[in-house]
């Protein structure tokens, strides 16, 4: 038999429990620094590592596909022979890995040195805001970064101090490389289909027709993550929507709309794709690998996605595979998604600052570019595709083409640190018939406005 | 000092404070790995905090929120339509496959026992990830629709905003009737002959004879069964992880992964920390009340 706790003695465990809580509650968790970082002018930048004495710097990074691996390992110990007073210590992680233990990571007391942190608001964004990552524009300055990368590229490192601000400000890192997302074609198939590759949207749509009526699966897509949804998404708002709407909507600048007739447009447009079977059957409940996969053994005439593909790609189709931009709509101007690789960072608690800066501009030198595009990447600049071919040459001039014109337009779900997880849901919805495009709108022109607090 | 209170009914022996001493050692990491942290978390639970930066005070606001925001009250029933398929479809199929394998004498029952209790033994990771290749658009189980017949039923079950919660509940009721089965057996093997014997003597056939003799004896097991399973149920995380990551659509976000996104994705440690809390509460409370319903039935 058990005795049940009398009533004035569990009131008084109670009590208790809540004011320890109270008390343990008594201090507001967090820091509170300022935003924005330690900054460093130009002036006292110090670029002679070889005088700084041994030293030890603790990168994080998440470049474990083959490629990448191999081309940041040899980058890290060209560094340190130059430098041999310089331990790199390299910390690899997978991309959602990181992502999910750099925030705690980057607020303890021996947080690593240089960190690769994504661009958008919820990591880079909050990092700058907590005061956690330092501002390079004085190093930017002493190493001739402005040489480098290009104004679109940059923006899509910058922060104003207190994080609030994204695509202007101070500049918080440095990628290693570019990445587009594009159309990704089977140039047999294409032949088998005797259509020409599609450079306009109406092409296109009537390319999608004639490969759904020869019971080709005429668009990849394994969606069942939500991301890649975006990504296809913004293929088709990139034929709609004006770059300049579209780079204000990924940046989440105050006063830009969702509810336009152009993304009206757009988001019809894909949802009549998705009706008419343009995409795989079953996409939400597909994965995404198996779907580029299905993609490269010679199931699918085309698959939108992203240049990181390239080296897998090429790796299994050879020259069979091609890479277009994606094509130009009624206005005949240029628009793409893409940006870079995640940007390498430099954090506030690191000792080595200067090496660090050091270091970042090692790992996007001129020298360094050449080793990732050999390694079948796309580097973020000085891409020569006159030495390349097939796909990589297709990717290193869109590249080329993208930048030069500025047609370049950020990831959209940069815009709130909550539009990741609600685009996801809402493309999946609107894809499966589920959401109207009108509602699937004005849900997101609901989040977008209370963020931005335009109101509309 | 206070005198010591010398009440009737009070343990024997002198009580003395040097007890909580050989207490302490065990009450010092109670303290340090379980108390601390829930205290934490509770306290948490009263911030708007990123994580990173300075969290503000909203008092019970992340509590309301609980109430009143569609996108954390929906996880809640989610978590309550798992307990239909890792609870109650188990302990009902559990029940009658116990009632059925008491009764026959069959060779090799070792065997067929081992077989329902294995989903019990590997690991909910690699029981998602086959299920999600049974559950594959192109995979087994439409195989098996469309080679029958039922093409017009083939459907991507994980990527359907209907069916893909039922998908991962269903993975539940899999992996759990083996533990009902198992636990329900043993229960019945305790039951003397002489009852049964006695039953059939009345004229019971054998289904009156289960519920009438089996069943009330294994009123104890029946409560373990429920309070392990919901418990599962109501914490489910790695099944939705590998499985779904709570799409289509947040049709399959469960509190426990709900604690995840909020705190390690979406950076709202705060919302996350009354998740738990508001979690933790509610299985305290079914455990609690299952017990006592249990309790009161056997005396």
């Amino acid at each position: 038999m058990t005795v049940p706790l009398p009533r004035t003695r569990l009131l008084a465990v109670t009590a208790t429990a809540l004011l320890l809580a109270v008390t343990a509650s008594a201090c507001a968790p967090g820091s509170d620094d300022e935003g924005g970082g330690t900054d460093t002018a130009a002036a006292d930048v110090e670029t002679d590592v070889a005088a700084m004495g041994d030293l030890t710097l603790t990168v994080w990074d998440q470049e474990v596909r083959s490629g990448q691996d191999k081309q940041l390992d040899t980058l890290n110990a060209s560094f340190e022979n130059r430098y041999p007073n310089v331990t790199i210590e390299r910390v690899s992680r997978s991309f959602e890995d990181l992502n999910r233990t750099l925030r705690l990571a980057i607020n303890s007391d021996d947080a690593p040195d240089v960190v690769q942190a994504n661009n958008g608001r919820s990591i880079m964004g909050a990092f700058v805001e907590a005061g956690l990552l330092r501002p390079l524009d004085g190093y930017a300055e002493a190493y001739d970064w402005e040489e480098r990368f290009s104004e679109d590229v940059r923006a899509l490192s910058s922060y104003t101090e207190d994080g609030a601000t994204f695509g202007e400000g101070n500049l918080y890192g440095v990628p290693q490389t570019g990445e587009l997302v594009g159309l990704w074609y089977s140039k047999p198939k294409l032949d088998e289909l005797g259509i020409e590759m599609p450079r306009t949207t109406a092409d296109l749509e009537s390319a999608l027709q004639t490969a759904a009526r020869a019971g080709e699966v005429p668009i990849q897509l394994g969606n069942k993550e939500g991301w890649p949804g975006i990504h296809d998404f913004g293929f088709v708002q990139n034929q709609f929507v004006p770059a300049d709407e579209i780079r204000d909507l990924g940046f989440g600048v105050e006063g830009s709309s969702w509810t336009t007739p152009e993304n009206e447009q757009a988001a019809q447009t894909i949802s009549s794709w998705a009706d008419n079977g343009y995409f795989t059957d079953g996409f939400n409940g597909f994965d995404y690998d198996p779907a580029w996969q299905n993609f490269a053994k010679g199931e699918g005439v085309f698959v939108i996605a992203g240049t990181w593909l390239l080296a897998d790609l090429s790796a299994a189709m050879g020259d069979d595979v091609g890479f277009a931009l994606p094509p130009t709509g009624e206005s005949g101007e240029m628009a793409v998604t893409g940006g870079t690789g995640l940007p390498f960072a430099i954090t506030e608690s690191t000792e080595h600052a200067d090496a660090a800066a050091a270091y970042l501009d090692h790992i996007t030198s001129p020298e360094a570019m050449t080793d990732i595009e050999e390694a079948g990447n796309l580097p973020v600049y000085g891409a020569a595709s006159d030495t390349a071919d097939g796909p990589q040459a297709d990717v290193l001039d869109a590249w080329g083409a993208a930048n030069e014109q500025g047609a370049i337009v950020p990831y959209l779900d940069y815009a709130t640190p909550d539009f990741y997880d609600l685009l996801t849901a809402q493309v999946q919805d609107l894809l499966a018939g589920s959401q109207s495009p009108e509602d699937f709108l004005s849900t997101l022109e609901e989040e977008y406005t209370s963020f931005t607090g335009s109101g509309g | 000092m206070a005198e010591p209170s010398r009440r009737t009914g009070a343990p024997p022996g002198e009580p003395r404070l040097v007890g909580y001493l050989y207490a302490l050692p065990a009450l010092l990491v109670f303290a340090a790995f379980l108390l601390w942290p829930i205290l934490r978390a509770v306290s948490l639970s009263f911030y708007e905090w990123d994580g990173l930066t300075q969290g503000t005070w909203v008092g019970l606001d992340n509590y309301l929120a609980v109430v009143s925001d569609p996108t954390l009250r929906a996880p809640f029933v989610h978590a309550l339509v798992l307990v239909l398929f890792f609870c109650v479809a188990p302990i009902g199929i559990g029940l009658a496959l116990a009632g059925l394998m008491s009764r026959v004498r069959l060779r090799g029952m070792a065997f067929f026992r081992t077989v329902i209790f294995l989903p019990q033994v590997v690991a909910t990771v690699v029981v998602g990830i086959a299920w999600s290749a049974i559950y594959a658009p192109q995979g087994p189980l439409n195989d098996v629709l469309s080679a029958v017949g039922l093409d017009g039923l083939a459907t991507a079950w994980l990527g359907d905003e209907v069916w893909a919660l039922p998908a991962v509940g269903l993975v539940g009721t899999w992996v759990f009737t083996g533990l009902c089965v198992v636990l329900f057996l043993a229960g019945l093997a305790k039951v003397p002959p002489a009852l049964y014997e006695a039953a059939r003597l009345d004229g019971a056939g054998p289904v009156r004879e289960f519920l009438a003799v089996g069943l009330p004896a294994l009123r104890g097991e029946i409560a373990v069964a429920a309070i392990l399973t919901i418990i599962a149920a109501l914490r489910t995380f790695d099944l939705v992880y590998v499985m779904t990551s709570g799409g289509p659509s947040n049709s399959t976000s469960v509190p426990s992964y709900e604690v995840y996104d909020r705190a390690f994705v979406e950076g709202e440690v705060g919302s996350a920390a009354t998740v738990a809390v508001v979690l933790t509460a509610l299985i305290l409370a079914v455990s609690i009340g299952i017990n006592r319903f249990a309790e009161r039935e056997v005396t």
